[in-house]
């Protein structure tokens, strides 16, 4: 039995999905962690934005309630406002962007919306927030979700962040020049486009799981992509990283 | 100098009228006056239009509270929880009353207020192109970027003046000029877009410390309609430099607010058992004083001086 947690492995993950010098729109809770072991392993030179307008190079030392709380502000790179920081992402400087979701489809179109839909509410999530902006204007997109067959659906009753929107050109006849999901994690494996039609594909799965389980539990036909592998158990070096960010083992 | 101090029940009696676009801090997760949220609640407001990117639990208690007429935002929940009941019940079943949802992102909020507050006739954006918001709120026009050689779409973005903005800061004079420090999301455009502003502050100070340092000052003094003197007026959020987070509480609010009746029973005890915010300070009592930031740390010195 390794010595990690679902949730640790899915912040390794989501680190790997970061490269050295970029600038990164983090967002709460894993995404945090993820970039703050990314900045300790392989990418020292990343930095971080939260959209209230905090920048950061190092990730705050204390446990983070929210990205505003007064532990993110000290020591930051900046703060700022929110127009300041979300106008990079509109400048094209965001290279990478994470955001979670109640709901995704096939295209990695992710609803926060409404479950069934603007006309015929069954359930009102809290919208967007910035996840709208982020989907749209970074450079590459991060979903984390849990991997549940009424969250992975055939098509969102509400696109809040567009993904693909309907497979292929689908983002560009919209007029979004840049980005899309390239990655979509999840507590059992990882997603991400194949193909001309962006689909998302099994990309890797988790250790401990099986191809025909995560495909069971997606609400779509999902089909693997060509060298479909197992996720790569955490390393040493990278768990260290992360139980120097995640002191009191929230994640644990 | 013209004194604005005034307790913040009169500044909401006297600016806060019903059917107002209201703006109850726009940081973000940070410096919301909660103690107006309450003081609205208790003065029963009615048919508020409430403008907002994230403002916490703080609009999720104003609609259970049968207060809000229409949200025009991005975002409406508790950070701690995840969604508000409030506004769940609110929006899937007219509880208590039907709501109009006018729904932005973040950004797009941020431009409509930015436009609001200096005059634009719309803002351009190119965020959410292929979001289903275009479709679900018709404020939003779509047009042709007409200084691109090719068809390069664009999102117009209508401003958006509130009728009043209520904003936490650390500390103002009775001038209401005040200092704000720390990430200010869209506090200063809201501040600037709105026809009256109620600022609410942790500590007043003589106007000669604000006037020291000029950079640090959020919106001026002649901006500003009412100051309003409230220690720790943004529990249960963090006010940098001055007050953490009372996250128990949120979470405290999002488990008993998921039926009406526990709503209800929050409501008693957290606003109308208590005359104000002076009385809402002395009830959290230790427990305040637990979440008081004690340390100091502080910024370089600035030197101004001109000759």
């Amino acid at each position: 039995m390794a010595d990690y947690s679902t949730q640790e492995l899915m912040i390794i993950a989501a680190a790997r999905e970061i490269r050295d010098g970029e600038l990164v729109f983090v967002g709460m809770r894993l995404p945090i962690t993820a970039y703050g072991v990314a900045r300790l392993t392989h990418a020292p030179n990343a930095v971080g934005m939260f959209e209230g307008g905090v920048t950061r190079y190092a990730p705050a030392e204390e446990t983070l309630y929210t990205m505003c709380d007064p532990a993110n502000q000290r020591n930051a790179a900046w703060t700022t406002g929110l127009i300041q920081v979300m106008g990079h992402l509109q400048a094209g400087r965001v290279d990478a962007g994470f955001i979670g979701g109640a709901e995704i489809d096939k295209w990695g179109n992710i609803n926060t919306s409404y479950i069934g839909g603007h006309e015929d509410v069954q359930v009102k999530l809290p919208g967007s927030g910035g996840a709208a902006d982020i989907a749209a204007m970074s450079r590459r997109l991060i979903a984390i979700m849990n991997h549940e067959k009424r969250r992975l659906v055939e098509r969102v009753s509400y696109i809040t962040s567009p993904g693909y929107i309907d497979g292929e050109g689908g983002r560009a006849e919209a007029g979004i020049a840049v980005g899309g999901p390239a990655a979509v994690i999840t507590d059992k494996a990882v997603l991400r486009p194949h193909g001309p039609q962006n689909e998302l594909h099994l990309s890797s799965v988790h250790p401990g799981h099986t191809a025909d389980e995560v495909i069971e539990n997606t609400g779509w036909e999902l089909k693997t992509a060509p060298g479909m592998s197992e996720t790569p158990a955490p390393g040493e070096t990278e768990m260290t990283a992360l139980h120097q960010v995640d002191r009191e083992g929230f994640w644990r | 100098m013209i004194e604005k101090i005034c307790s913040l029940s009169d500044a909401v009696r006297d600016l806060v009228r019903d059917g107002d676009g209201v703006v109850i801090g726009a940081s973000l997760e940070t410096a919301i006056p909660f103690a107006a949220t309450y003081e609205i609640i208790r003065q029963g407001k009615k048919n508020l239009e409430m403008i907002a990117p994230i403002s916490d639990a703080s609009t999720d208690m104003l609609i259970g509270a049968g207060c809000v007429g229409t949200v025009t935002g991005a975002w409406v929940g508790n950070v701690s929880g995840g969604l508000g009941h409030n506004y769940r019940r609110a929006a899937e079943n007219q509880i208590p009353h039907a709501l109009d949802i006018n729904d932005y992102s973040n950004f797009t909020i941020g431009m409509a207020l930015f436009a609001g507050a200096y005059g634009l006739p719309y803002a351009p954006v190119r965020s959410i192109l292929g979001s289903d918001i275009i479709n679900s709120n018709p404020a939003f026009k779509m047009a042709t970027n007409p200084f691109s050689t090719e068809t390069e779409p664009v999102v117009l973005v209508p401003p958006v003046k509130p009728d009043v903005a209520i904003l936490g800061v650390q500390r103002a004079d009775a001038a209401g000029n005040n200092h704000y420090w720390g990430s200010s999301g869209l506090a200063q455009e809201a501040a600037l877009a709105a026809e009256r502003v109620i600022i609410v502050a942790d500590e007043i100070v003589e106007p000669d410390v604000i006037s020291s340092d000029p950079s640090r000052v959020l919106v001026p003094g002649f901006r500003v309609a009412a100051v309003c003197h409230v220690p720790a007026g943004t529990h249960p959020a963090p006010l940098t430099g001055r007050w953490q987070r009372d996250s128990a509480f949120f979470n405290d609010y999002h488990a008993r607010s998921r039926d009406v009746d526990g709503y209800k029973a929050w409501l008693d005890e957290w606003v109308f058992a208590v005359e104000d915010a002076p009385g809402y300070a002395k009830k959290l009592g230790d427990r305040l004083s637990a979440l008081k930031i004690a340390g100091s740390q502080d910024a370089a010195h600035a030197n101004y001086a001109a000759e």
